[in-house]
């Protein structure tokens, strides 16, 4: 095997909640340099609890990584602060957007440029980030808090734009939004990872949208990976079509199939 | 009508103070969650600091200010790094009596190194008095009050204007997104504590020009409780406004209710009762944010 070592992999990852409560079971994933990379699953899969082990966040809530390491770059993650973390080109866009809603547009803008390490100067104009959202540009003098959930969400993603990350954590960025606006955000997800050579860990509820945009797809289920592979692969998966996309051969689903559905998902455990 | 107006401006001028020493205190609140009772005690260090470098190394008063300012952000410095960072994640209870044991700790020290008794000092403003109009006010007065008024506009325009000033109102914002933007939030929190120092130095140099300087002069801190509560703890908008209101009150209830009590300190509990009469209408202050403070 000859393949190039991934700029992230996370090996056999266990996490625990206030010393009892066990999130992640032996997690292990790869993100290889330049590749979207998607991570399915259900509520309480794990899927935010994995981001937060690699961007350093868990410890706020009272999380600490009990077994295994996150590796970026070959070298470990443990110990840093989420600030050295996200200056070492690692950045994080939280689940539920963030927004700091007493800053303006631009002020949020302006915070992301702690992250970046000495490349260009504070004083951008953020003109990048207006080009890929307009939308942002005319808002950037109102307050984060006014803006609607889709404004919000770019001005999410724009943040991390002016931190010019190499790796970007990208949490359930269709939540709450127009089915419109989804296929818009994704687009724009797959042209920065193209343009801007940004590497991308994916994580959705929506398997539909992840799988259009992703070449390599994780499904986590109970703090564990069941299935991986590329999503062509998985895309012709009948577990997947089934549970993750909703199609089963033409058949109408009922709640009869739920213990069908169970005895499937334990066996994929 | 002149008197009112005389007690008006005495009003602002007494509540541009108060607002400064609230400002200190939000500051630290708002980007920390610390509520810090040992106010009052860095300004009277500041003041104290201020009158050393004037009275005893005969510096002009322009470097006793700023030998106050750099003292007191050395001992904010100082505190937030050596009892108060080890303390992050404690109960808020537990805070609380750290700083209130701080307080004493501080009003132990000054009594140690300047002794208990009560000290003025030298006279540093033209001692004529400043007329605006048909309202005469004290050059003791007057000229404090610019400093808290200079004073105040500096920080509001730090918070505004500068890239640390954003960095600190997004920690006060959403402390985990901060940190994740790559801004170091120890150093804000560090940062946090040098401002409310300085301010609180600066506060007690003006308290202290106005009324003399001793250990006690820190009891004036207890005076802010009023005023930040009215306001909002979270809100330095809210401080200021809420300064100016006290400031006011009392010295309406000095001039037209002491008269009418004579003895019975009306002036002194006047904003004490305007608080309650407010908070039982909005619990929250007037600028606060809307969320129940558990302790």
């Amino acid at each position: 095997m000859n393949r190039p070592a991934p700029l992230l992999s996370v090996n056999n990852l266990e996490v625990v909640y206030h010393h009892t409560v066990q999130v992640l079971k032996g997690l292990s994933i790869e993100v290889p340099e330049g590749s979207i990379v998607a991570l399915l699953g259900s509520n309480g899969a794990g899927k935010t609890t994995t981001l937060k082990a690699i961007s350093g966040l868990l410890p706020l809530e009272n999380g600490a990584i009990e077994a295994g390491a996150v590796l970026y770059r070959g070298q470990s993650l443990a110990g840093l602060l989420p600030h050295q973390i996200a200056r070492r080109g690692l950045f994080q866009v939280r689940e539920g957007r963030h927004i700091f809603d007493e800053l303006t547009v631009e002020e949020n803008l302006d915070c992301a440029t702690y992250a970046r390490r000495g490349r260009g100067g504070p004083a951008e104009d953020f003109g990048r980030v207006y080009r890929w959202f307009p939308r942002l540009k005319e808002r950037r003098k109102q307050l984060g808090g006014y803006l609607s959930g889709g404004e919000q969400q770019m001005l999410a993603i724009g943040r991390a734009l002016v931190a010019r990350p190499d790796l970007m954590l990208l949490d359930e960025p269709s939540l709450g939004l127009s089915p419109l606006l989804v296929e818009e955000i994704f687009g724009i997800v797959r042209a920065i990872n193209r343009e801007e050579g940004t590497t991308i860990l994916l994580v959705e509820q929506n398997a539909h949208m992840a799988l259009e945009v992703a070449s390599h797809a994780y499904i986590m289920e109970n703090g564990k990976v069941v299935l991986d592979g590329p999503v062509e692969q998985l895309k012709r998966d009948r577990d997947v079509q089934e549970f993750y996309l909703g199609r089963r051969g033409g058949e109408a689903k009922s709640y009869r199939d739920v213990k069908h559905y169970k005895r499937r998902k334990r066996w994929l455990s | 009508m002149d008197e009112l107006l005389q007690f008006l401006v005495s009003g602002v001028v007494t509540g541009g103070i108060y607002a400064l020493i609230a400002i200190g205190f939000v500051v630290v609140y708002k980007s920390t969650g610390v509520i810090n009772f040992a106010t009052g005690e860095l300004m009277m260090l500041g003041a104290f600091f201020a009158w050393t470098a004037m009275a005893v190394a005969h510096l002009p008063f322009a470097a006793a200010l700023l030998v106050a300012a750099a003292g007191a952000a050395a001992v904010g410095a100082l505190v937030e790094r050596v009892v108060l960072r080890p303390m992050l994640g404690q109960r808020p209870i537990s805070i609380i009596m750290v700083t209130i044991g701080l307080s004493s700790v501080f009003k132990g020290i000054a009594q140690v190194v300047w002794g208990g008794e009560y000290r003025s000092f030298p006279t540093i403003f033209p001692r004529r008095p400043v007329e605006l109009g048909p309202v005469v006010l004290p050059s003791r007065q007057a000229w404090p009050f610019l400093i808290a008024v200079a004073a105040i506009v500096l920080l509001a325009a730090l918070f505004r204007f500068t890239r640390t000033g954003t960095a600190m109102r997004a920690t006060a914002n959403d402390q985990a997104t901060a940190f994740g933007m790559g801004i170091d939030i120890r150093r804000v929190f560090s940062l946090s504590w040098v401002l409310a120092s300085v301010t609180a130095a600066l506060a007690g140099v003006v308290v202290g020009i106005i009324g003399g300087i001793s250990p006690q002069l820190g009891a004036v801190g207890l005076r802010i409780f009023p005023v930040v509560i009215l306001g909002g703890l979270d809100s330095i908008g809210g401080a200021l406004v809420g300064g100016i209101v006290m400031g006011v009150l009392e010295n309406l209830a000095g001039g037209y209710l002491d008269p009418l009590f004579p003895g019975t300190g009306v002036k002194e509990v006047a904003p004490f009762v305007a608080l309650v009469l407010i908070l039982m209408a909005r619990p929250w202050g007037l600028f606060g944010t809307r969320e129940i403070e558990r302790l």
